[in-house]
């Protein structure tokens, strides 16, 4: 609920609010902004501040929204999918499990290209069953064929979540859009949060225009099966949408930016000048991180950090010009791709393959359920790294803050 | 037809705009049986009509219902609703 609210020049020059948020609400708040038409979602830890909020809102009559209750995550997406299909703007958010129980629907979602913006919560995944935050649930969806998004704030749910909305209804883009926030270390943190005027807001994302809408009145065939003679094109159509998408989401942040004062890149770069060292994170723990690489670089060491915002579709180009120079990139990964390693870990080394000269890449797993990630940890991170990359790695997985 | 389609011939999520489009598709090479009206037995209730689960049943000007075999894929579910029993499935091979 937002408290202690002010007026406040938010950067783009317009009269914006400063509240107190955390990132659930933020994420919310975005939603309601958005005035999105159907909300359809299954609570879960740590993923209920979004959808009660979200009732609250709807109940209160804040916001004008259908509110569908189901009764599982399969249901929640389901229900999203009916709703985009009739040209509605379509939200929900889910974390862990309940990702996992939609995974066939989420599927659907892309290749039936519906726009449905969903939060995901970033939770661990059973078993042991787990509440806390780490990122195996992001990378069971990697291959699912969303535009997705990792945040590292409060802001970032409130502007990554409104963006979505806007890229992915792009007539060029009618891709679902996943907003990935941390678990716990995100969702349920307060920290101020810039909530624009609500004419921004209308003037950055218009109406919903969904070109294929079904209608009584002009019928047609949404989900026909694709026998053997289509699928495969129907998947390379889709493909080629998807990595297309990708100029527009680019565009979209530059027009976020003109509007509200704020301008994202899909990887960011933090130090990086003339860095010699590079660390790669995701997501929330890249503030503590940033803590480290600032320490460090006081004390003259050549060092950086690099955060991968857009995670599908992956950012080649800049990915690349980012890494450029370096002589180390040290991968930094909160979940295990078993019989593989870090999937963050392999799949930027994977990118990196054919350039030449190219950093040394090495990969590092923690933070795994909830498991913290201090600043110490961060400085076993980039020491451990640098060692593996002179001397080569000495265990099977290279892990920080796991016992044995 | 659909085999010389190329990938950027393919709509938007693979929607299809043209509304009862699926009966355009030669789907009677599916069948193993096929349903056999006996007109002197029929009532002309409907019942089949009614039952079939993929519109494959059509009336007739002269008020019978029978199946179209380019659509109709043999399930002989109007068979088993007739209650006059005037339809039979019969062997595909078999004239």
């Amino acid at each position: 609920m937002p408290c202690g609210s002010y007026k406040h020049d938010g950067g783009g020059g317009k009269m914006s609010r400063r509240v107190a948020l955390e990132a659930s609400h933020a994420a919310a708040e975005a939603a309601k902004m958005a005035d999105v038409d159907v909300i359809s979602a299954y609570p879960i830890t740590p993923q209920t501040h979004i959808p009660e909020r979200l009732a609250e809102m709807v109940a209160d009559g804040e916001l004008s929204a259908a509110y569908i209750p189901v009764e599982s995550e399969h249901s929640a997406m389901s229900a999203c999918l009916g709703a985009a299909a009739v040209g509605a703007r379509t939200f929900t958010a889910t974390a862990g499990q309940g990702l996992e129980l939609m995974h066939e629907v989420v599927y659907v979602a892309s290749s039936m290209r519906y726009p449905v913006v969903m939060t995901v919560c970033n939770r661990a995944l059973s078993a042991p069953l787990s509440v806390w935050g780490d990122h195996s649930d992001a990378m069971a969806v990697r291959d699912i064929g969303w535009i997705q998004v990792f945040c590292q704030n409060n802001q970032e749910a409130f502007d990554l979540t409104l963006w979505a909305f806007r890229v992915g209804e792009d007539p060029n883009v009618l891709l679902p859009v996943m907003v990935h926030l941390d678990g716990f270390t995100l969702t349920h943190v307060t920290e101020p949060v810039i909530l624009p005027e609500q004419s921004e807001v209308d003037r950055f994302l218009p109406r919903f225009q969904y070109p294929f809408a079904l209608n009584p009145d002009k019928p047609m065939t949404h989900g026909a099966f694709g026998p053997p003679e289509i699928y495969s094109e129907t998947k390379l159509a889709q493909e080629v949408a998807f990595r297309n998408s990708k100029d527009i989401i680019l565009g979209e942040w530059k027009e976020f930016g003109d509007i509200f004062g704020r301008y994202y890149n899909p990887v960011e770069e933090y130090k990086t000048e003339n860095a010699e060292i590079l660390l790669l994170t995701m997501g929330s723990f890249t503030e503590t991180a940033k803590i480290v690489i600032d320490a460090r670089r006081d004390k003259g060491e050549a060092i950086g950090l690099m955060s991968l915002r857009l995670w599908r579709p992956f950012p080649f180009e800049e990915f690349r010009r980012a890494v450029k120079g370096s002589k180390i990139l040290i991968v930094f990964d909160r979940c295990i791709s078993f019989g593989m390693g870090g999937p963050v870990f392999s799949e930027v080394r994977s990118a990196l393959y054919d350039e030449e000269p190219r950093p040394k890449v090495v990969g590092i797993i923690g933070g795994l359920g909830g498991r913290d990630m201090a600043e110490e940890d961060f400085e076993h991170v980039i020491n451990r790294g640098r060692e593996i990359a002179e001397k080569g790695p000495e265990k099977m997985l290279e892990t920080v803050g796991i016992r044995g | 037809m659909a085999d010389k389609l190329t990938w950027r011939d393919m709509e938007v999520g693979n929607i299809v705009k043209e509304a009862g489009s699926a009966s355009f598709r030669k789907t009677g090479d599916w069948r193993t049986e096929k349903p056999i009206l006996d007109k002197e037995k029929c009532i002309k209730c409907a019942l089949c009509w009614i039952y079939c689960p993929d519109a494959a049943i059509k009336p007739s000007e002269d008020g019978y219902y029978e199946a179209d075999l380019y659509y109709c894929k043999g399930c002989g579910i109007c068979a088993s609703i007739c209650p006059v029993g005037a339809i039979s499935m019969t062997e595909e091979e078999e004239k």
